[in-house]
């Protein structure tokens, strides 16, 4: 199984989730430039966290229109899956790959500390190695991590299970403690929370590694099926 | 059109309109006697007057910089280029400097800031280092005042906006509230990063005939002649300064850093030399390059990629545009280097060449407008030995310290940890990233920050420190305090102390009182670095620190790095576990002139600063890293500011330990502020062998709980409260503070 990190101008957790998936995960990945046009070759994208255009007119606003999202709109619409971490997670959002939007934290402030979570569904292909309602610690590191939707789309997230991670003290204002969702198809991930960063004893947490080990395992096991 | 308003070089010798810029009379007359024989023309004058700025030139504290030592067998690159380097082993290097952005945070806090750590990032990768590490000390008035509580909010805004965006984790740093910052904050930024030693590159352009490239940003009309605007006095009208402060932009530096990086890994054969544009902008940069060189340098203005029209040589030379590189390349291969800038959307103009001789020549619109030698500009400005005299405050102090009895041991300890230079800094430093590039062990709020090296079993702590009410009672032992507390946090972390940079924060050096505090202080600092193997390898100098007349306490932050040779030794502060060993390294004494405790009581400070000496000191840090690297310590915290009980309380906030310890030491002097102190606990096993190593210099006190209670029966009293409340007072009072 081969990931691609795509790099936009101002990405800086690139290098992060490559050290992560190579050598945490023995799991082959490339850093792709943002003017990369075909993703073919590879089985797994993670938009990573950063600054990309500097967050200029607002995060992930300019990254949308980056020659490499429609190649990854387009294997996403394939069922391949898509993970945005961070600025990532705003990119999927300004994108319309996943439903709702991020605003400035309800502190105005950036906020930095490791975060509990509780994981909401562990039946989606990125959680399966979660126990349910399992609580995690997980580092957050964002301006903009409060998740903005609408009663209805609520709703709808509710309804089909694509809220997978909840914080356990809202530290940013978002709707219905959401730190993480996934689109209705659930191959499509974005979550503020830096499971990249937490994935040594070392860092002081591993609790982000059964994310990847989730979507390692169901994928091989799709390929395995196949 | 706009250059004809610049004045002739009559006009400007006759209305003396250089003295605006900070050049003296007697310096002027320098440039037309002695330099160049002649009257300097409007552009020129300005080129003397940046690079004659103390800001670019020491000329004010050479004769005391000299006194630092910067010897060790460990220092690859002492100060001189844009920052030193210590080997680390294994053929790697670690690059460290740090630099004051004072006057520009004073007038504009967020840009001041922020451009203050874009700054000290281009002098660490113009090294050919990788960035891994920020910190930041901080000096602000007392919190309470509104235009303090504007000046704090947006200097962390500043570095935050900066810090996190360029992808650089900010580890630590310190802040302290002193009404003598009142009006004249510091603003310190450090950075650290790894190179291989391979890589080490020199800001030089040698070579006749090859090229110098500007790359990275436009230049406009910011921060225009900043080095001598910081290099001067404030007084009421400081406001019209603002034009004098640069504006910041992360992004484009982010973008910069990634393409010199790659430029000098992987283009190293055509890299003469690169070199940051900081103060005193294009003239600093390519004037010191041809210098170190002993070139002569020829520059076509009209070349410079400008963001506004009609730009004077003179705004183009001294312009403190932000996010801007000089590089000099071998002739023939610019365009291998334009393509690497290209794909960064970056600028990259080569804008004139290494020329035969010693001159300094720059074209404007085919007209020669500069013509001066190159040493003049970088090398030759005038060095002042300046008079030194024992300031009154000292001649009149007394000689019994400070002596308070205390009633309520508990109600003075809460009240201490509410005190806003002992409060948690958590407010402040949650608004950085502290954890990007995912290499940081120890994140800020204990004694150092810890980085991992990636691939190897090494790590790097990293601290600022400096105590400026101690240098105020005594300036050569309160500089010895700062390195020896630099020191101690660096082996409280379990690594070896490799070094040091410094910011030296001081008054006006004219007047004989204020010099006598930066002298006096370097000579402690001096003698304390020699004592601890710490050579001075970088640093910078920020003088007038004053508003009307008034000067801060001398501040010199002393920034350090130490080597933690294996990973399995990184230590913090908490307390690990319930039934550990409590002990304080070192003895506890009366000393309360200059204490916090003495602040609290008696709203200043005063008296003669206690006694201190640098043996005993290296000592106890010694042991402690011996036991550190023995396996013998579960947890280790220097004693500082607030004295043992603040100490003891702060290891126990960490993982919401108690404590339950006896002492023969009277409730007040918990408070007193003994140098050469460790608070350190041990777990059972390990007591008998912690015990042998330390004997006779150590003192066991008792042991942690999991009971939710801080308790210790005193000599005359008894400390007793719960942990729970205690943390929350500490880490309340800031933010309510700063509300």
């Amino acid at each position: 199984m081969k990931f691609a990190v795509p790099v936009f101008p101002g990405s800086n957790c690139d290098h992060d989730m490559v050290n992560a998936l190579r050598d945490i995960l023995n799991m082959p990945a490339d850093l792709v430039p943002a003017t990369t046009t075909n993703l073919d070759q590879y089985d797994a994208v993670i938009l990573p966290g950063g600054f990309s255009y500097g967050d200029y007119l607002r995060s992930g606003a300019i990254a949308r229109f980056a020659p490499v999202m429609t190649a990854v709109k387009a294997f996403a619409a394939a069922g391949k899956p898509v993970m945005g971490i961070c600025n990532g997670f705003q990119i999927l959002t300004e994108a319309g790959l996943l439903p709702g939007a991020l605003q400035a934290n309800r502190s105005s402030k950036f906020i930095c500390q490791t975060s509990p979570l509780v994981v909401k569904n562990t039946t989606s292909q990125f959680t399966t190695a979660y126990e349910p309602n399992q609580q995690i610690q997980l580092p957050i590191a964002h301006g903009e991590g409060n998740y903005y939707c609408d009663e209805a789309t609520l709703a709808e997230l509710r309804a089909h299970q694509q809220i997978l991670f909840e914080y356990v003290d809202n530290p940013n204002g978002s709707v219905a403690n959401i730190a993480g969702i996934m689109n209705r198809q659930g191959n499509v991930l974005g979550m503020m929370p830096h499971p990249e960063r937490a994935v040594e004893t070392i860092l002081g947490s591993t609790d982000g590694l059964g994310i990847f080990q989730s979507l390692i395992a169901n994928q091989q096991q799709e390929v395995s099926h196949a | 059109m706009l250059k004809s308003m610049e004045l002739t070089p009559t006009d400007l010798r006759d209305t003396k309109a250089y003295r605006d810029w900070g050049l003296t009379d007697d310096e002027y007359h320098l440039i037309t006697d002695q330099v160049l024989g002649r009257l300097p023309n409007y552009t020129e004058a300005g080129l003397f007057s940046g690079m004659w700025s103390e800001h670019c030139s020491y000329k004010n504290s050479k004769p005391v910089l000299k006194k630092f030592w910067t010897q060790g067998e460990q220092v690859l690159e002492g100060p001189g280029e844009g920052a030193g380097i210590i080997d680390i082993g294994d053929g790697q290097a670690v690059v460290f400097k740090a630099e004051s952005h004072n006057h520009p945070s004073a007038v504009e806090p967020y840009e001041g800031a922020a451009t203050g750590v874009g700054g000290i990032i281009r002098d660490i990768f113009s090294m050919g280092a990788r960035p891994i590490a920020l910190l930041d000390s901080l000096r602000f008035g007392e919190p309470e005042d509104a235009h303090t509580k504007y000046l704090i909010s947006q200097v962390v805004a500043g570095i935050g906006g900066y810090g996190n965006c360029i992808g650089i984790p900010t580890v630590g740093g310190d802040t302290v509230f002193d009404a003598s910052y009142q009006k004249n904050p510091l603003v310190n930024a450090m950075c650290v990063g790894i190179l291989d030693q391979a890589d080490i590159q020199k800001g030089q352009a040698t070579g006749i005939g090859n090229s110098v490239i500007y790359v990275g940003a436009k230049t406009g009309r910011d921060g225009i002649n900043g080095a001598s605007f910081a290099s001067s006095e404030f007084n009421d009208a400081k406001e019209t300064q603002r034009s004098a402060v640069q504006v910041g932009d992360p992004f484009m530096e982010k973008l910069l850093m990634e393409a010199c990086l790659e430029v000098i890994h992987d283009h190293r054969e055509v890299l003469i030399g690169i070199q940051d544009m900081g103060a005193a902008g294009l003239v600093s940069s390519s004037a010191e390059m041809a210098s170190k060189a002993g070139s002569g340098l020829s520059l076509n203005l009209d070349l410079v990629p400008q963001r506004e029209t009609g730009m004077t040589p003179f705004e183009l030379m001294l312009s403190e545009s932000q996010e801007r590189m000089l590089l000099c390349v071998k002739a023939g291969a610019e365009a291998e280097i334009y393509a690497v800038f290209e794909k960064y959307g970056l600028d990259a103009v080569t804008i004139g060449h290494v020329t035969e001789g010693h001159q300094y020549q720059l074209f404007h619109h085919d007209q020669l407008v500069a013509d001066v030698p190159v040493d003049a500009l970088a090398t030759k400005a005038p060095v002042y030995q300046r008079d030194k005299k024992r300031p009154s405050r000292l001649n009149k102090q007394s000689h019994h310290q400070f002596m308070p009895r205390l009633v309520d041991a508990t109600g003075t300890l809460k009240k201490m940890l509410q005190q806003p230079t002992i409060a948690s800094k958590k407010a402040i430093y949650e608004t950085y990233d502290s954890q990007v590039q995912t290499n940081t062990v120890i994140k800020p709020g204990s004694d150092a920050g810890v980085i991992r090296i990636r691939h190897t079993d090494k790590a790097l702590a990293m601290t600022t420190d400096v105590n400026g009410r101690y240098l105020y009672l005594n300036p050569r032992v309160g500089g010895e305090i700062a390195v020896a507390e630099a020191a101690r946090n660096i082996i409280a972390s379990g690594g070896l102390p490799l070094g040091i940079t410094d910011c030296l924060n001081y008054g006006n050096p004219e007047k004989p009182e204020q010099f006598y505090d930066l002298d006096e202080s370097a000579m402690g600092i001096a003698r304390a670095c020699q004592l601890f193997n710490t050579p001075v390898i970088s640093g910078n100098v920020s003088l007038n620190n004053e508003s009307n007349g008034e000067a801060i306490y001398p501040t010199p932050m002393i920034g350090m790095v130490g080597l933690i040779k294996h990973q399995r030794d990184i230590t913090t502060q908490d307390f690990k576990h319930a039934g550990d060993a409590v002990y304080v390294l070192g003895s506890t004494d009366a000393d309360f002139n200059g204490s916090e405790l003495q602040k609290m009581l008696t709203g200043k400070i005063a008296g003669e600063l206690f006694d201190f000496d640098l043996v005993t000191e290296n000592q106890n840090q010694r042991l402690l890293l011996r036991a550190i690297q023995k396996g013998l310590v579960a947890s280790a915290h220097d004693v500082s500011e607030g004295g043992l009980i603040t100490a003891i309380a702060e290891s126990c906030f960490g993982q919401g330990f108690g404590v339950k310890l006896t002492s023969e030491i009277p409730s007040t002097n918990f408070f007193a502020e003994t140098q050469s102190r460790f608070v350190i606990s041990v777990t059972a096993e390990h007591r008998a062998a912690f015990e042998s190593l330390m004997e006779p210099y150590a003192t066991y006190l008792g042991q942690t709980t999991s009971d939710d209670r801080l308790f210790i029966q005193t000599a005359d009293q008894a400390f007793d409260l719960k942990v729970s409340f205690a943390k929350r007072l500490w880490e309340g009072a800031l933010p309510c503070l700063l509300k």
